[in-house]
């Protein structure tokens, strides 16, 4: 059959092999984006919960998330914004538009992540009576090998540590890869990020941290054999809680704004 | 499940079809064929089975598709107009399991995206697909895919039993970190010891039907 070989043969069979597979694989990730984009939030909701110590067994993540008052924060003032629907502001693409990030130099780069957005989510848990009672903030900044993506929760203060989770990371399993462990992630709740001037104290050392030493209340064990990646958690802590980023919502939280912080 | 009536279509034929490939021409025991994901997958007996399902799909899929149109598909580009449908539905599969297993979706990973470079699926659509009904071709698939699967399982099963002392995330042999009796093998969890397992297993069918090889 000659006909099958013909240079129109080829391009026509080729030509419609691919519309028909390209419309097959467009209408499957359309039809299901929804419900994938449903799977994400609440993953991203079970990982706040997790770190604020909320998680219950038993009880579900949509059931739980009611509790979480999602706010977004203008990092440069520490006051909130209004948006519809927080829970959908993307931060990560933010980063990437010009409008919506500021470049930062780099010697104020410290969690070496080049851009930041101007905006940021906080999820704040509140008691019976509306008190804030925990704070989580998102925080990420380069590790060894990868962007480490993480929560820290902190006590209503806005200085002690509730907990810190890193929810996604490629660092090296076992070393730097460690910073999931539970036992190490343990060593977390009670710790004071800022120091009495208000300045991030925060210290990961080579441990054990030693409990009569007066700056042990600042101190984490630093992972061992896991050097960069130390460096980057403690790196991007100093970075998020400092000026640049939740350092001014923090102080407007200290400073008593009772119901959060208000731009005037 | 018979769509093509072509003479030589018989009960006994569709059964070696099926059946065939599960024990006889195994294509992980026999041919070798899909043995990255065999390795990969088969830490635990959730993951080896969403995979497992995953790759009869498309393999079911494709064998039909591409036999369905094998006598459109010019000889020169026959291997890219296979791999194409093989893809495409490879993507689907994906988005599915990223719609409803969200949770394994994470610890299969980029597996699932390499069901395409599985030579079975290759390998079914170019020696069986190009040549044979999509009735036949159906079948083909969905027996290659049952042998695969049968291997993955297996594996799975003895990796998860003796790495972690549990089968489907159930606890049989409470382990010593939780304050059982069972000390768990360690190297279970990591990709050589199924390298010695599949190595067992194929042994063990070669030996059991040696005229086969």
């Amino acid at each position: 059959m000659p006909l099958r070989h013909s240079n129109r043969r080829v391009l026509g069979v080729a030509l419609s092999v691919c519309v028909a597979c390209s419309a097959l694989v467009t209408t499957a990730t359309v039809l299901l984006r929804p419900v994938q984009q449903a799977n994400r939030l609440l993953e991203k909701q079970r990982h706040v919960l997790a770190v604020a110590g909320l998680l219950e067994p038993g009880k579900s993540v949509e059931e739980l998330s009611r509790r979480l008052d999602v706010r977004l924060v203008d990092l440069a003032s520490g006051g909130f914004v209004e948006l519809e629907r927080p829970e959908r502001f993307d931060e990560r693409r933010a980063a990437r538009n010009p409008a919506l990030s500021i470049a930062l130099p780099p010697e104020r780069d410290i969690a070496g992540i080049k851009r930041r957005a101007k905006y940021a989510r906080v999820y704040l848990v509140r008691n019976g009576a509306g008190d804030i009672e925990t704070i989580v903030l998102p925080v990420h900044g380069s590790g060894l090998w990868s962007q480490l993506y993480g929560f820290l929760a902190l006590e209503a203060d806005a200085n002690t540590v509730v907990g810190l989770s890193f929810y996604e990371y490629a660092e090296t399993p076992g070393l730097g890869g460690e910073l999931d462990n539970p036992e190490w992630k343990a060593l977390w709740p009670g710790k004071q990020v800022y120091d009495e001037e208000g300045r991030p104290a925060i210290r990961l050392v080579r441990g054990p941290v030693k409990a009569w030493d007066p700056q042990a209340r600042h101190q984490v064990d630093a992972l061992s054999g896991a050097t960069l990646t130390t460096r980057g958690i403690e790196n991007l802590l100093r970075f998020w809680l400092g000026p640049d980023g939740f350092g001014p919502f923090l102080a407007r939280i200290r400073d008593g704004e009772e119901d959060g912080p208000h731009d005037s | 499940m018979i769509p093509d009536t072509k003479p030589g279509w018989t009960g006994g034929q569709a059964r070696d079809l099926l059946l065939g490939p599960i024990f006889d021409r195994n294509p992980v025991t026999c041919h070798v064929l899909g043995v990255c994901s065999a390795l990969a997958v088969t830490t635990s007996l959730q993951t080896a089975l969403i995979m497992c399902a995953a790759v009869i799909v498309v393999l079911c899929g494709s064998n039909t598709a591409i036999s369905a149109i094998r006598h459109q598909i010019p000889p020169s580009i026959r291997i890219i107009v296979q791999m194409t449908v093989i893809a495409s539905l490879v993507i689907v599969v994906d988005q599915f399991i990223k719609a409803y297993a969200f949770d394994l979706s994470k610890s299969l990973s980029v597996f699932v995206g390499l069901i395409i470079t599985n030579c079975i699926i290759m390998g079914r659509a170019e020696a069986f697909a190009m040549k044979n009904p999509p009735g036949l071709s159906l079948l083909d698939g969905l027996g290659n895919g049952l042998g695969y699967s049968l291997i993955l399982l297996t594996v799975a099963a003895v990796r998860e039993l003796f790495g972690a002392g549990k089968l489907f995330g159930y606890t049989l042999l409470p382990s010593a970190y939780e304050g059982g009796w069972y000390m768990p093998n360690g190297m279970m969890l990591l990709p050589p010891s199924a390298f010695f397992i599949i190595g067992l297993l194929i042994w063990a069918m070669r030996s059991l039907r040696p005229d086969k090889e």
